[in-house]
């Protein structure tokens, strides 16, 4: 049984502020955000471009420092005060958004890589485990591929399945479906819902699309532009397993138009400001 | 649904030739060489222009070339001949091994530590604009003999070019491919030899392809001011001999030397990079 249906993966983002400063001039990229997320949550962010929805991930996933607040994972503090910078580590995995599968390892190879490299599993032993979950996510013929030999949607799904292998105790999602057609987007969105169904991990996943963020998210919370703070968050009570039939149901066209309201005012300030987006 | 097998080894080869038969390329390549030999023996043997009178012209060249007695004494049946390519040969073979061996390396740390690329690279930077010639002095002032300045000179040329190549390589690994590496929880040394390296791979051979030529090319200059065999000195023996039918076969040979030498390393590198021929290929190249 996957850890993660017992239970893990609660976050706690708390006071949060992160500042850059590129050019020797402080930017505020988030400011004061607290949030909350439970175990086995699916906890989707949407907020204008460039508003510092990768930053609050960053800080989650340790690639970047926070300036001040702190961040737990299950009641263990990640990043705070005296530890600024979060140590990555394979409880928490970035789905990134062009995809990071290495392009130089066959689909197998890229999933059993981190079993392996953790000194979790024999080579042997982490290749049949990556097979058996290939196959599990409908690509077990493609494993001996190269990802530049597979469409865009497998190599995503791949990519799952690299994170998955781990047994994280949260998916890290950075509009992972950012540059897919509307199709292959529905067939992904099934595809991610179906692995959470069996697998309950929680997830934090960033995007533009309200309607992907409703369809697949317990909440959806939106961000402010930059500084990013919660501005408002969306309880999305529609039952799951979820299928497309939700789509056309009046209770998700309702709650699109009440995050629209939100995230378009929001966009408006952003586009005025006129700002280059910062990571 | 059509499925076949897809064709593997000699059936392979055979129906790449085949396919490639039927585009226009092997016909423009023909036709490029025979309009370049054209123009050449029209200059120099048909209609004698002025300039190129003294030069001879291809079916002199061809004609002594396959020569069993040469008039000039090189030609592809004379031990000579043979002697100064296997000379050069070994020179390029040495100089390119050393200088992929310390180049490659010496790029990829460069690339993956900050400290170390802070040390290293303002050195790098300046000896590199140094042209090769400049170096032969020095050359023959360090190492004894004839062979080892020669080696050396082609080894530094080759070396720069690698160098900076492999550092351009690491440089140019989207920085996602760390984080992914990080976050599944490989260690330092595990991301050297699982992104970097490979990562770096498609410009180190580009480098490498660069560097194969640009050691013919220090190598031909360094034998010509010093050597005593190899085929840049045959060409200025041949020049100082007024033997220009064998400078010319020696230039040719150059050219077919480093067409060699440079396939030779495409073929390592598509080896190598299985992953990005697949993938280029999908792409139609």
């Amino acid at each position: 049984m996957p850890s993660s249906l017992l239970g893990k993966g609660a976050i706690s983002i708390r006071n949060v502020t992160k500042i850059y400063d590129p050019e020797g001039v402080n930017v505020m990229a988030v400011d004061d955000c607290s949030l909350e997320i439970a175990a086995g949550e699916v906890c989707m962010i949407v907020g204008p471009s460039g508003c510092g929805k990768t930053t609050l991930l960053n800080a989650i996933a340790g690639f970047h420092s926070v300036t001040t607040g702190e961040i737990y994972l299950d009641g263990e503090m990640l990043c705070g005060p005296e530890k600024p910078l979060a140590e990555q580590g394979a409880d928490r995995i970035v789905v990134f958004q062009h995809g990071a599968l290495f392009p130089w390892k066959t689909l197998v190879e890229n999933v059993a890589y981190g079993p392996i490299v953790q000194g979790i599993l024999s080579k042997k032993e982490a290749h049949e485990k990556a097979e058996g979950m290939l196959t599990e996510a409908g690509i077990g013929d493609m494993s001996q591929k190269y990802p530049g030999e597979v469409s865009s949607g497998m190599a995503r799904r791949a990519e799952i399945v690299r994170a998955l292998i781990n047994d994280p105790k949260v998916l890290l999602l950075d509009e992972p479906y950012r540059a897919m057609d509307a199709l292959t987007k529905s067939i992904m969105h099934e595809a991610l819902l179906e692995v959470y169904d069996r697998t309950k991990v929680t997830i934090f996943f960033i995007t533009h699309d309200l309607e992907e963020a409703i369809f697949l998210g317990d909440r959806v919370v939106v961000m402010t532009t930059r500084p990013a703070k919660t501005k408002k968050i969306l309880d999305v009570n529609i039952p799951r397993p979820r299928d497309y039939q939700v789509l056309s149901s009046e209770e998700f066209r309702l709650l699109v138009n009440e995050a629209k309201d939100a995230v378009h005012e929001e966009a408006v300030k952003a586009f005025e400001a006129g700002e280059r987006e910062l990571a | 649904m059509l499925e076949t097998k897809a064709p593997t080894g000699f059936a392979l080869t055979f129906y790449r030739w085949k396919k490639n038969l039927k585009t226009p390329t092997p016909y423009l390549m023909t036709f490029g060489i025979a309009l370049w030999i054209g123009t050449y023996y029209l200059f120099c043997e048909g209609w004698e222009l002025p300039r190129f009178n003294k030069i001879p012209g291809p079916y002199v060249v061809i004609t002594e070339w396959l020569s069993r007695k040469p008039a000039w004494g090189i030609s592809l049946f004379t031990e000579d001949y043979h002697g100064h390519i296997v000379a050069s040969c070994r020179r390029i073979v040495i100089a390119f091994g050393i200088a992929t061996g310390i180049g490659v390396p010496l790029g990829l740390f460069m690339g993956w530590s900050k400290k170390f690329k802070d040390y290293s690279f303002p050195i790098l930077e300046t000896l590199r604009p140094i042209p090769i010639l400049a170096w032969v002095p020095l050359a023959i002032l360090m190492f004894s003999g004839l062979e080892t300045p020669v080696i050396f000179l082609a080894t530094l040329a080759s070396l720069f070019v690698t160098t900076l190549n492999t550092l351009l390589g690491v440089e140019s690994i989207d920085d996602s491919y760390f984080r992914a590496a990080k976050c599944l929880g490989a260690k330092s040394s595990d991301i050297f030899f699982h992104v970097v390296v490979p990562g770096s791979l498609p410009f180190i051979f580009t480098g490498l392809q660069i560097s194969v030529g640009v050691a013919w090319f220090s190598l031909v200059a360094a034998e010509m001011v010093s050597g005593e065999y190899g085929l840049g000195y045959m060409i200025v023996d041949a020049y100082m001999n007024i033997t220009y039918v064998s400078m010319v076969i020696g230039m040719l040979t150059l050219g077919f030397a480093g067409w060699f030498t440079s396939a030779l390393v495409r073929w390592a590198g598509n080896r190598m990079m299985q992953w990005r021929v697949r993938a280029l290929a999908l792409e139609g190249r």
